[in-house]
């Protein structure tokens, strides 16, 4: 075969696998994790096209990487991103434990591998081309009884996932009618706060509104505002209803202050012309007006 | 070639994965190590599937991905759930069975 | 009648059976079906008497066959009767005695509720000792051997609810256990020997086996002796007979006077085949008796218990039988004479001291008695004339058996040696020591001063003496003249030792070392010396009521010359330590082993649990481990 070609693909995959394979072990956050697998998954299925499996290859893509690793992630994502772990252990010892073992695993298979006398690869010749349909021959023909147990397999564990991550209640769901017969029995205010209402002046959240007679609705304003102490008096005032009837929007009720304090200016010695008597004016004129 | 390469790599890759087993908490990262060990395997099958000149290798190792397609499925739906009660991923934080 | 002589023993067993199946029911007629047993038992034995008299003397040893017993490898024993002059003597005792004594216990016992279950026992007991002496091979007599034992365990403690009398019939039974012991070697080794267990194969060919067997010989006679010791209550196991007084007195008549006691004589008489070829075992059984016949005759000297003194007599006269037996093939025949002469007047005189008892409100404390005669007419004259038997004073019947048992001591071993003057001289001063116990007996309780009073006021004991009913001066009577006239009847013309010889062969008698008038004259002056210091002592002088402290000699004879410390110290403790030993090392070694191995195995899997932490990671830690060794193993089988 293209040994030449192989080889070189191979050199240069191989060491790029182990690395992400290592970073799945040293890796913080799960989410560098799982992308240093899907690396792995990727490089493995073109070993697979490499080595003459191109069925093989492709379904690895498809269904490894494709499905398994983006469960992985979806799964990563419910549970929570940032969701790592320190690197200080809570057993005692587990880290030398585990990586004696993993090392002595190594060693002892690769003792095994050393012992292995390899015959020279005979390959698939000419039938890498028709390769899935040599193998659906082989899988329909000799497996076909494995073939259809695992059909069920995967059947069970759908069925297992649904039923395990299904939701259940403990307590009888409680729907609108339950609510609103809550509400009713405890004697709670059934219906939203009052609005403003026709005769109101304002229509501020801290200003009350005025029922039909005119009086205010306490109810009206925020509890907490009321408790706050910061609730103001909705007092009738006829300039704004002058104001209505003449179409301009009435003063906003922090006027008053102005126009005190630019009648506490008026009386002091007139010294600054401009600003001071344009102000003047622009008060004196709302004031005069107000007068009216 | 020397296609005892691939097996060289299937080993490191089965040894990476028992590794993390081992070594981490986080019981995602866990289920990723077992996938990377039946990955391996995978490696090694076809590898030797490619040497024998026999697709039956190359059926088990499809055989392989589907079972562990599956195992995945109820695996996470597993972890899941019990963060659902438990509000935790940690491999440590389930010991009920302890003694 | 030969041919239906197992009738003698079925009528006992199935009445026995009857008597205590039927339980409360049978109680108002029990005790005469036991008595009806009995008589059948004795009609058919004379029937069968008649029929071997009838008989050439040569043919008079018959085997009735009654039906194939064991059938095991190279052991084949039949169940079958053998029908000879020893046997029928013994069946004539057995069956007349027993008959006569079942009459008087329904006299005895009538005031016990238990009645009916004392002649089950009592005819369990007589279907037993027919057995013994019926039986064609050794292992029916020893299953004879043990139903005995058995019966006479039952009636010894029939009143168990008295913790002591029950101790005394364990006491009886364990000694006759160990005896017994002595049987089973002896029954093993007879069947190394001759290869068969019947009489017919072993007697006739102990002669011819004897040249090259003369160990084997010499261990079957001992062995057979030792289990004769415990069932006749010779030295060394001769402690549980006092006990055995505790059953009710025609228990301690029939079984412990004049049947049971006798079937160990009964064993060597029929070996005689073999210790005949064992002189070293017959020297033994001899020395046994003397021995035997001198300690009961110290020990009854100093008894106050009115049974236990004849039951010290007792043992000392089958001393005198074992001594008779154990001087060979001349003393057989004279054995079985005084046996049968021994079994009327003893248990006359048992009989007697029951009905004594039964005047004297049931107390047999000899020191209470004293002038019945006036009072109890019959028992005096029968208990007189068993007395004058057992003396030996002619021409009573202990006269003629006794008197040739002396002689016969004088002449062992052809006259040569020591063998005839130690052992003649120690029948010769048994007899003077028997004389003055015995009388001592009779004259404590029927003659001197009453040590008792019928009226209240009196200090002494308050008693009401009276004859005893008619069914049970009858018995006496006839005993009494049996023992009066028996031994006369059977001697006259030899006619008893004839009648024998088809078992024990003729022998020739031999010249005793002292001439046979010097020796009777001698004997009658031991007699009547003896019955003078006693009636010095006991007739004219007053008894004391109180036991007075007496010699060393007397006080060891009163405690049965410490016989029961040997056999604590030297038996019982060291069985005691022996058995608390083993439960001791049961417990902590067998036990403990187990229970330790229990308890190591839950260590182990308190430290395997350990192993479980509950964390996934230690388990894989573990699988990978094991993975790794097996994956090592694998390698190292590749290799």
């Amino acid at each position: 075969m293209t040994s030449g070609a192989e080889e070189v693909l191979f050199w240069c995959l191989a060491p790029l696998m182990v690395i992400a394979a290592l970073g799945l072990i040293f890796a913080r956050k799960a989410v560098h994790a799982t992308i240093c697998m899907v690396f792995v998954m990727i490089s493995l299925a073109v070993m697979y096209i490499a080595n003459q499996a191109p069925f093989l290859g492709i379904v690895q893509v498809v269904v490894y990487t494709g499905a398994v690793m983006m469960l992985f992630l979806f799964v990563i994502m419910l549970v929570g991103v940032d969701a790592g772990d320190s690197l200080v252990d809570t057993l005692k010892g587990q880290k030398w434990i585990g990586w004696i073992l993993g090392i002595g695993l190594g060693i002892t298979l690769f003792s095994f591998l050393g012992r292995l006398t390899l015959s020279g690869g005979q390959g698939h010749g000419s039938t890498v081309a028709n390769n899935p349909a040599e193998l659906a021959r082989v899988l329909l023909g000799n497996f076909v009884f494995p073939l259809e147990l695992v059909g069920i397999l995967l059947v069970t564990a759908a069925i297992a996932a649904l039923t395990m991550t299904h939701k259940r209640n403990l307590t009888r769901r409680i729907g609108q009618k339950e609510l609103a017969d809550a509400r009713v029995a405890s004697g709670a205010r059934l219906t939203p706060l009052p609005s403003p209402g026709v005769f109101a002046q304002r229509n501020a959240m801290d200003v009350p509104a005025l029922d039909p007679q005119g009086n205010p609705v306490e109810s009206s304003v925020s509890r907490v505002l009321r408790a706050r102490g910061q609730e103001r008096d909705a007092i009738y005032d006829p300039e704004i209803e002058q104001l209505d009837k003449a179409g301009r929007p009435a003063p906003s009720t922090w006027d008053h202050e102005i126009e005190a304090s630019s009648a506490a200016l008026d009386e002091m010695p007139e010294q600054g012309a401009g600003v001071a008597d344009g102000e003047a004016s622009q008060s004196e004129n709302s004031s005069t007006e107000k007068e009216d | 070639m020397d296609y005892a390469n691939y097996l060289y790599l299937a080993v490191i890759l089965f040894t990476i994965g028992g590794a993390t087993v081992l070594l981490r908490r986080n019981a995602i990262i866990v289920f990723m190590g077992i996938e990377l060990m039946l990955n391996a395997a995978n490696l090694a099958f076809v590898t030797f599937s490619r040497i024998h000149g026999d697709l039956t290798g190359q059926v088990v190792a499809f055989f392989v991905m589907t079972v562990a397609a599956a195992e995945v499925v109820v695996g996470l739906a597993i972890i899941v759930s019990i963060y659902r009660s438990r509000r935790s991923v940690s491999v440590d934080d389930i010991n009920l069975l302890k003694n | 009648m030969i041919n239906a002589s197992w009738l003698l023993i079925a009528i006992p067993l199935v009445s026995s059976a009857i008597l205590l199946l039927a339980g409360k029911r049978s109680n108002s007629w029990g005790h005469w079906l036991g008595v009806l047993a009995s008589t059948a038992s004795f009609v058919v034995g004379v029937g069968a008497l008649f029929e071997l008299l009838g008989k050439d003397a040569s043919e008079r040893v018959v085997d009735v066959h009654l039906f194939d017993w064991i059938n095991a490898g190279s052991l084949h024993v039949g169940a079958g009767l053998r029908i000879d002059p020893l046997s029928l003597t013994f069946v004539m005792l057995v069956t007349f005695v027993g008959t006569l004594i079942h009459v008087y216990s329904v006299a005895y016992m009538e005031h016990d509720t238990d009645r009916r279950r004392f002649f089950a026992y009592l005819n369990l007991f007589v279907a037993s000792m027919l057995i013994l002496v019926l039986a064609n091979s050794y292992l029916l007599l020893f299953v004879g051997w043990e139903g005995v034992g058995l019966a006479s365990y039952l009636l010894i403690g029939f009143w168990n609810h008295n913790p002591n009398y029950a101790t005394a019939a364990k006491k009886a039974f364990v000694m006759n256990r160990v005896a017994d012991v002595g049987m089973i070697v002896a029954l093993g080794s007879i069947f190394a020997t001759f290869g068969s267990l019947e009489f017919a194969q072993v007697l006739p060919n102990a002669e011819g086996l004897a040249a090259g067997n003369q160990g084997m010989m010499n261990l079957i006679g001992i062995m057979l002796l030792v289990a004769a010791c415990g069932k006749s209550a010779q030295f060394p196991l001769q402690a549980w007979l006092g006990d055995a007084m505790a059953g009710p007195t025609p228990v301690s008549a029939l079984i412990h006077a004049a049947t049971m006691v006798t079937a160990g004589v009964y064993l060597i008489v029929r070996s005689g085949a073999i210790f005949t070829q064992a002189p070293n075992a017959l020297l033994v059984v001899a020395i046994i008796g003397a021995i035997t016949l001198l300690f009961g005759a110290i020990v009854g000297c100093a008894k106050d218990d009115i049974k236990k003194t004849l039951a010290a007599s007792t043992m000392s006269q089958i001393g005198y039988m074992m001594l008779a037996a154990g001087l060979g093939p001349i003393g057989y025949a004279f054995a079985i004479f005084h046996l049968l002469t021994h079994g009327f007047f003893k248990a006359g005189m048992f009989l007697g001291a029951g009905s004594v008892m039964h005047g004297m409100s049931d107390d047999v404390n000899m020191r209470n008695f004293g002038a019945l005669s006036k009072f109890m007419k019959i028992t005096w004259i029968t208990f007189g004339l068993g007395w004058l038997a057992i003396l030996g004073v002619p021409p009573f019947s202990g006269f003629w058996s006794k008197d040739k048992i002396i002689e016969s001591a004088f002449a062992t071993n052809h006259g040569e040696g020591w063998q005839p003057w130690v052992f003649g001289l120690v029948a010769l001063i048994g007899a003077g020591i028997t004389a003055f116990y015995m009388s001592r007996l009779f004259f404590m309780t029927f003659h001197g001063k009453a040590r008792w009073s019928s009226e209240e006021s009196s200090e002494l004991v308050h008693r009401h003496p009276h004859e005893s009913p008619a069914l049970m001066t009858w018995p006496m009577i006839i005993l009494a003249v049996g023992s009066a006239f028996l031994g006369l009847v059977l001697s006259l013309g030899d006619r008893f030792v004839t009648w024998l010889e088809p078992v024990t062969g003729h022998v020739d008698e031999h010249e005793p070392v002292i001439a046979v008038p010097v020796l009777m004259i001698v004997t009658l002056v031991l007699v009547v010396l003896g019955v003078f210091l006693a009636w010095r002592q006991y007739g004219a002088a007053t008894v004391p009521t109180t036991p007075p402290h007496g010699s060393v000699l007397t006080r060891a004879a009163r405690a049965d010359l410490y016989q029961d410390s040997v056999n604590e110290a030297v038996f019982m403790r060291p069985g005691q330590y022996a058995t608390r030993t083993l439960v001791f090392g049961d417990k902590k070694l067998v036990d403990g082993a187990f229970t330790g191995l229990a308890a190591l195995i839950g260590t182990i899997g308190i430290g395997l649990k350990k192993l479980h932490n509950g964390y996934i990671r230690t388990y894989a830690a573990m699988m990978l481990a094991g993975l790794i060794i097996v994956l090592i193993v694998a390698y190292v089988i590749w290799n």
